[in-house]
């Protein structure tokens, strides 16, 4: 008899993506690939002003012309649809998915029209004349908090969309009394107080797929297929089941390949339900694709953070107290997270540190400009930046080294499970041994010391660094309005082939690879005997979705679970064959035998037939191999790192230049570092480009000026060095795969160690703070005598 | 970015393409790459009515030199352009500058006649036909024209074409002591400020001097005082640093935009002249 191969273990292993050959062979089937028979085309008219009245709107024209099957307005539109839901507890203004009376930002819908085709559509949409009496538009949040020189929405004086919301120390749960004797002791005993007000500015989110739906309405099954270019099709059927009236279980929605999102496609966007209604009401299939122009503006921005910080410290580097006063500045509608977005930012204040004391609030304010919502990190790079760059003040005020005074204020390893002033609980943690790992792998005294050499030839070169912790896997159903829970079920085929479905929805992620990756080494068979299926939910029974650097730890335990139940009945089963005690299987090498007796191996596909057709039916059984799990973690999880970055800034131009970018990221235990390492270079990539190329810029109009990709820079290969990357392992004790996630971890640590080195190139001009981006006539300006 | 409707035609010939343009009474333009005016008949901010294809008229493109002067066709690709070897050892500057446009998709496809007719303020070629003294040969319904690059560029996407002809090709004597020295807009790439310049260097002197400038202002146009700062004197760091100071200064209607104020631009054409004029310089010896 032959020797069985033997097959190599999985998890934690390199495994290349296996989604990867269709996608980059064009062989993916992406929303606009969806072609239904009688499929119309919808073209959105949007509002070129930031702020009006509709006075009268025109779809005659457009109606008349051939291939137009018919215009809806606002008015019209408002008739079959309700004003759009969020998904978080804060008041919301009405907001129609077609505006009926005043637009609030350019970019807004104001009628739609369904034609034959995408070109025809188009020209209905430009033939739409509006009418809008001009309101005056703001654009600045802390303008717009006075009030002036516009109320964006009646029931909202001085466009407060959060008025006021304290966190921190000495604030009761319910957030109604708020005790500052702590905070104020803090800063009475302070021998440094740091202060700076920081902006962390507008992004553009831009996957490389804008968005796209298509909406099928059967009338003769009163049912509706919806495909949609979403990070969570569970959530859009939700929605769209509950705003057709039509039932979730009348409604299949269905996220087909998903070129990125970068959390702009969490939310449900006003496409998806005028989709959804307008199939309904005309019983054909139709399709709408965002083109690039629109996703600038129709699709939500993120970040858009003032922060006025104060640290107060000890003259040798002990922090004392933070105050962290936050304006967000969420454009003109609360969408799906908006408003729990900057929640984030205060949840996440403590940082890496023990402090004493710390009082954040936060206030969200309307302007007229594309709402803001998730944008990967999601308000703890806020944090993590306002916070890493005052640490980094406060080392340049006190003559420290960066690296000391982290060192003197990090949550010391032994302090774990450690509940922050914030309401956190840090499952596990290690900082210390990140930034030691961070300054070693960096040769941070050799770099040091190049950098000083460089500054003797009159060079402006600098070192900056910043550590992180983010708060991941989210999380228990009591943090999040959708359910904290993910959804899998994996099934053994008659075959012995693994069918597994997972309710995270990747759209870049590779969780085809890695779920397989752990099935393959939980049932001991070759990963190309697992299929991982994902993004349908009439094949996906539950799910939540892929966000918040929730997959691995969330969906990847539901999974594990799952499959564990599989695997349990199946060891009945084998037990049966093999006349032996379940507890002595073992499965390994595409066979289950009893340990130490190899030659007693059946094959794992004769298991599973036998499963199948169990003559016996061993007692207690029930036929087949297929079981789910819900997974709920008790916590979120909380990875940490330690990001240093080396720069240089062109004495006579003001350009910078990215030398070094070294990255110790800790994100648990790894299911396949290939992959990590992918998610992290993402990471680094938004994240240096937010620090240094990408900016939201609108003038006072409330005209994007920023958008169409002439003027908005996303980062390009050629604009970094070739990323260090190392890993520390600390697991977490809130799932069993110790996993934490880092979808996210690359934007964090980033950006404020970029910052940080471009202050630190610039010391010489006596400059404390920077306002990202570093736009190279920002920088000349210093170095050339100007002020920033 | 969807376009209104258009006709397409393919020209087979120079002959063919002014007939159709012509024919198309106001309403055509000439496509070969495409990669200015697709963009902008996808925003709709331009909308011919007809599309005249000249990419594959036969002898449009390519590269080739006789009796001591470089002919460069008009549909000849910025990729083919910066990877000549003939230009790469005779006048390295036209390849680097090349080299330099946009992103390899927009150099595979956009053509240095392209570029030339549309004249975008800051485009890169514009700066180095200056330096160079390149002659623009014209074909029309009245048959050939040469216009000499300084009296081509004419202002803001304005040049000395009549609606009715075509680019043919770019001439120029080689000059190997030439450069192209630009600050890049970061999303775009294209010239905040670029700078070309062309030294004659005989002896250590500088015996000629061409410098064009790109971006700064609503056209390319040649920095006259510079040139004059710079002939007969030393072709040594001094000269150019001293030269590189006029840069610019009697220069008006500098732009300014969200990238770059025109203090901001009127700065950088000192640094990157000098830049240019030094880069010229090392490829004397």
């Amino acid at each position: 008899m032959a020797a069985t191969p033997v097959l190599p273990k999985l998890v934690g292993e390199r495994v290349r993506r296996r989604e990867d050959p269709r996608l980059i062979q064009g062989r993916g089937t992406y929303v606009d690939d969806i072609k239904v028979a009688g499929m119309q085309h919808l073209a959105f008219k949007r509002s070129d002003i930031a702020h009006g009245r509709i006075r009268s709107i025109d779809t005659a024209a457009a109606a008349a012309m051939d291939g137009v099957e018919a215009v809806f307005t606002g008015a019209q539109i408002a008739e079959m649809l309700a004003p759009m839901p969020i998904g978080t507890p804060f008041p919301s203004p009405p907001h129609r998915a077609v505006a009926a009376d005043v637009v609030r930002y350019a970019g807004e819908p104001v009628a739609v029209v369904v034609a034959c085709d995408r070109y025809v559509a188009r020209d209905a949409a430009d033939a739409i004349v509006v009418d809008y009496e001009p309101l005056p538009v703001v654009v600045d949040p802390e303008l717009a908090m006075t009030g002036k020189p516009t109320v964006i929405h009646p029931d909202f004086p001085n466009n407060l969309a959060v008025p006021f919301v304290p966190s921190g120390t000495g604030v009761s749960a319910d957030g109604k009394t708020v005790d500052d004797s702590a905070i104020e002791k803090a800063f009475a005993a302070a021998d440094v107080v740091i202060s700076q007000r920081m902006v962390n500015h507008r992004l553009v989110p831009n996957a490389i797929e804008a968005r796209g739906v298509v909406a099928h309405y059967e009338p003769g099954k009163e049912a509706m297929t919806i495909w949609s270019s979403t990070q969570n099709p569970h959530i859009l059927r939700t929605m769209i089941g509950a705003m057709t009236g039509m039932g979730q279980d009348r409604v299949r929605a269905i996220a087909p390949e998903v070129g990125g999102g970068f959390g702009s496609k969490i939310n449900i966007y006003a496409e998806e339900y005028v989709a959804a209604v307008i199939t309904k009401k005309l019983g054909v299939p139709v399709k709408w694709v965002e083109d690039r122009s629109e996703a600038f503006v129709a699709t939500t921005h993120g970040r858009d953070l003032i922060g006025y910080i104060d640290l107060a410290a000890t003259r040798d580097g002990k922090v004392l107290g933070l105050k962290m006063r936050l304006i967000a500045d969420i454009g003109a509608y609360n969408m799906l997270l908006t408003a729990a977005i900057p929640t984030l930012t205060m949840l996440m204040a403590n940082g890496s540190y023990d402090i004493p004391a710390i009082r954040a609030t936060l206030t969200e304010v309307f302007t007229n400009k594309t709402p803001t919502d998730a944008y990967r990190g999601a308000g703890r790079p806020e944090a993590t930046y306002f916070l890493e760059r005052a640490m980094d003040m406060l080392a340049r005020e006190l003559k420290m080294t960066p690296a000391e005074v982290r060192r003197r204020n990090f949550i010391p390893a032994n302090k774990f499970p450690y509940a922050t002033q914030m309401g956190a609980v840090y499952d596990s943690g290690d900082y210390e041994r990140a930034l030691n790992r961070a300054l070693e792998a960096s040769g941070w005294d050799t770099l040091t010391a190049e950098r000083d050499a460089a500054r003797k030839q009159g060079r402006l070169v600098g070192l900056g660094l910043a550590a992180y912790v983010e708060v991941c896997g989210l999380g228990p159903s009591s943090s999040l309005p959708t359910g904290g829970w993910e959804h899998s079920q994996v099934t053994v085929e008659r075959d012995g082939r693994i069918s597994a479905t997972t309710g995270a929805s990747p759209h870049g992620q590779g969780n085809e690879t890695t779920f397989a990756q752990m099935l393959g080494d939980q049932f001991g068979v070759p990963i190309e005997h697992v299929t991982i299926r994902h993004g349908d939910t009439d094949v996906v029974k539950q799910g939540i979705g892929t966000f918040g650097s929730r997959s691995q730890a969330v969906g990847g335990t539901a999974l594990h679970l799952a499959g564990g139940k599989v695997k349990a009945k199946m060891a009945k089963f084998a037990a049966a064959l093999l006349e032996a005690h379940e507890a002595d299987l073992v499965f390994e090498n595409g066979t289950i035998a009893v340990k130490g007796v190899p030659a007693s191996a059946k094959a794992f596909g004769e298991v599973a037939a036998y499963a199948y057709v169990p003559v016996p039916l061993p007692e207690g059984l029930e036929p087949g191999l297929s079981d789910e799990a819900f997974f709920e973690p008790a916590n979120n999880t909380y990875p940490f790192g330690c990001h240093i970055a080396m720069l240089e800034i062109d004495r006579e131009t003001g350009e910078p230049k990215l030398l070094k970018l070294i990255a110790v990221d800790d994100a648990g235990n790894l299911i396949n570092p290939l992959i990590v390492e992918g998610q992290i270079h993402g990471g680094l990539a938004q994240g240096i480009g937010q620090a240094m190329v990408e900016e939201a810029v609108y003038n006072e109009d409330g005209q994007l000026v920023t958008g169409s990709f002439m003027d908005y820079a996303l980062p390009r290969a050629t604009d970094f060095p070739t990323f260090e990357l190392h890993a520390t392992t600390t697991p977490t004790p809130v799932n069993p795969l110790g996993a934490k996630g880092v979808g996210e971890a690359g934007t964090l640590g980033s950006t404020p160690c970029i910052v940080n080195a471009a202050v630190d190139a610039l010391s010489e001009f006596g400059v404390t703070h920077i306002d990202m981006m570093l736009r190279p006539e920002r920088l000349w300006r210093i170095i050339h005598g100007g002020r920033a | 970015m969807i376009p209104i409707a258009f006709e397409y035609i393919r020209a087979a010939s120079l002959d063919e393409a002014v007939a159709k343009l012509k024919a198309a009474n106001g309403g055509g333009r000439f496509i070969a790459g495409g990669h200015s005016l697709v963009p902008l008949m996808k925003l709709r901010l331009s909308e011919p009515k007809v599309l005249i294809d000249i990419a594959r008229i036969p002898g449009l493109a390519g590269i080739g030199e006789r009796d001591g002067r470089i002919t460069i066709g008009a549909g000849t690709t910025h990729h083919d352009v910066a990877t000549s070897k003939l230009l790469q050892e005779r006048c390295p500057a036209i390849a680097d500058t090349a080299a330099g446009i946009g992103d390899p998709q927009v150099r595979n496809r956009g053509t240095i006649g392209g570029s030339i007719a549309h004249a975008d303020p800051s485009a890169d070629y514009p700066a180095v036909m200056l330096a160079l003294d390149a002659e623009i040969h014209l074909k029309g319904p009245a048959g050939w024209r040469v216009v000499k690059a300084p009296d081509f560029f004419q202002d803001c996407f304005t040049v000395n074409m009549a609606a009715d002809e075509i680019i043919a090709s770019i001439q120029f004597a080689p000059v190997r002591s030439a450069a192209y020295a630009k600050l890049k807009q970061r999303a775009s790439h294209y010239a905040i400020v670029g700078v070309a310049a062309a030294l004659g260097v005989n002896g250590g002197r500088i015996t000629s001097a061409r410098v064009g400038l790109t971006g700064a202002a609503s056209y390319a146009t040649r920095l006259t005082r510079v040139e004059q700062a710079l002939t007969g004197q030393p072709a040594a760091s001094d000269t150019f640093e001293k030269a590189s100071q006029v840069a610019g200064e009697d220069l008006a209607g500098i732009n300014s935009d969200l990238h770059a104020s025109a203090d901001y631009r009127r700065a950088m054409i000192k640094v990157f002249t000098k830049r240019a004029l030094v880069a010229a310089a090392e490829r004397s010896g």
